[in-house]
């Protein structure tokens, strides 16, 4: 019985990780290795990175920082950020990342996505799609770190990219991110059920209650976390911290054992 | 300990499993030609792709011959890993080319059902179904890393070590004699994975 991942998305800006709330006001964290080293021992399913300047600042990706982050990661690594061509997945790939997290280029080329799962599989691209609710409720897809709007609709949009060959939706709302405010269920569910690829639910998580109501009430087969696992506390200081097995348990995210989930 | 050769045929997680092995303080060497692979001592078998390409790679350069020559005559442990162990199989669904036929087992897809996202890919319990070396030391809440959309069943089910279930039971772990091939990715599997590389680095050769 698979696991119900929850993934770590941390922020990169420069050499720094940072955590942002909607997109803005970012806050220092720390050293992206001293974190991922805490992560390691915390045994976290999986990691994503995503370097949230690249784009804007027309840069590549930090490919030595890749490289540290890398080869001290003992567990799935997925990176975003200031991805243009299949040369910068192929690098991502060799540096020991399994997945390439695809936003803003897929909105401007989406062959991109095409390209890099006939060579690498559809499971090595993640496409990640910034929503954002208008004054009425409804939904459009923002990109260029929430920069530039879209005339598109995240579901409709969903099923474009897994069309291309996406293996993963990343689905953020901006409006939810660093808020603890708790998921956009509404929005994750559209998605969810539009597709046949994993959704990763981003931007909320406030609580365990929240990460439970993304993947029962949202259809969400994976949580991504970012303020829950950096800071103490809602309002408090950094503290890098994962919820325990136990604590995944209680959620009801994870079985027993392989043995009593084969009986039950 | 003799370093394990990782074969390098342009398909494959090297960086990974080498930084496992090193952080396990295990030497590894990593090769592209038959010659060496011919002299090793311990051989690993990465892969991640399709497996017609792999397949292809690996006879169209010779190592398919020295792979088998070392594995069935010289009885060298050899592990495949990932796509590497659907490798060691007789073939798979998803290619024409026959595999090494190392191991009496088929590759076949996850069935299209509804509700069950192909690929396998996540974290997934193990459960230990004959006795092996390698898994000897695994705790009961042993956990890896899985990515594939083709499973393994072995013809022989003495040659299964390790069952996992997603959707349809198969074979996460096989072994026959000192070849051996690991479903998931132990070097993305933190310690359960350490623990696994650490008992295939530590057999006699």
């Amino acid at each position: 019985m698979l696991r119900t991942r929850l993934i770590p998305a941390l922020l990169l800006r420069d050499e720094s990780l940072v955590k942002t709330e909607r997109f803005g006001r970012f806050r220092y964290i720390g050293d992206p290795c001293n974190t991922v080293r805490i992560f390691n021992e915390l045994e976290v399913d999986e990691l994503a990175f995503l370097d949230i300047t690249a784009t804007r600042e027309g840069r590549r990706p930090n490919f030595r920082l890749l490289q540290d982050i890398a080869s001290e990661c003992f567990m799935p690594l997925s990176y975003g950020g200031g991805l243009r061509t299949l040369e910068n997945a192929q690098q991502v790939f060799e540096i020991g990342f399994e997945k390439v997290i695809v936003n803003s280029q897929a909105t401007e080329r989406p062959e991109l996505i095409t390209e890099i799962a006939e060579i690498y599989g559809t499971q090595a691209v993640v496409a990640s799609i910034d929503v954002k609710r208008n004054w009425l409720g409804g939904m459009r897809v923002f990109s260029h770190d929430g920069r530039r709007r879209h005339d598109l609709d995240p579901v409709e949009w969903a099923c474009e990219l897994e069309r291309r060959g996406a293996g993963e939706i990343l689905l953020t709302a901006i409006d939810r991110e660093g808020t603890w405010s708790g998921f956009d269920i509404d929005l994750i569910c559209g998605v969810a059920e539009a597709v046949s690829i994993p959704v990763i639910a981003h931007g909320g998580a406030g609580s365990h209650a929240d990460i439970t109501a993304a993947v029962r009430d949202g259809g969400a087969s994976a949580v991504a976390l970012g303020a829950m696992v950096v800071y103490q506390k809602r309002g408090m200081g950094v503290l890098v911290n994962f919820p325990t097995e136990a604590e995944q348990r209680a959620m009801g995210l994870q079985p027993e054992s392989a043995v009593l989930d084969s009986r039950g | 300990m003799t370093p394990i050769l990782i074969i390098d045929y342009g398909m494959g997680n090297i960086g990974s499993l080498r930084n496992m092995f090193r952080r396990i303080g295990v030497a590894t060497d990593v090769c592209a030609d038959p010659d060496s692979v011919a002299r090793a001592k311990k051989l690993l078998l990465p892969g991640v792709g399709a497996f017609d390409a792999a397949m292809a790679r690996i006879n169209a350069t010779g190592l398919g011959e020295v792979i088998r020559r070392r594995a069935m005559s010289d009885h060298v442990p050899t592990l495949g890993v990932c796509l590497g162990m659907q490798l060691l199989t007789d073939g798979s669904d998803e290619g024409a080319l026959p595999g090494l036929g190392l191991i009496p087992a088929r590759a076949r897809r996850f069935p299209r059902e509804t509700g069950l996202k192909v690929p396998h890919m996540g974290w997934n319990l193990v459960e230990k179904t004959n006795p092996s070396s390698l898994t000897t030391s695994l705790s009961d809440d042993a956990r890896f890393y899985f990515v594939h959309s083709y499973y393994v069943e072995v013809a022989d089910q003495r040659d299964s070590i390790l069952e996992a279930r997603y959707g349809v039971r198969f074979d996460a772990a096989i072994q026959n004699g000192n070849i051996f091939g690991a479903q998931f990715h132990p070097e993305k599997s933190h310690r359960f994975g350490l623990a696994f590389l650490k008992a295939f680095a530590d057999l006699p050769c």
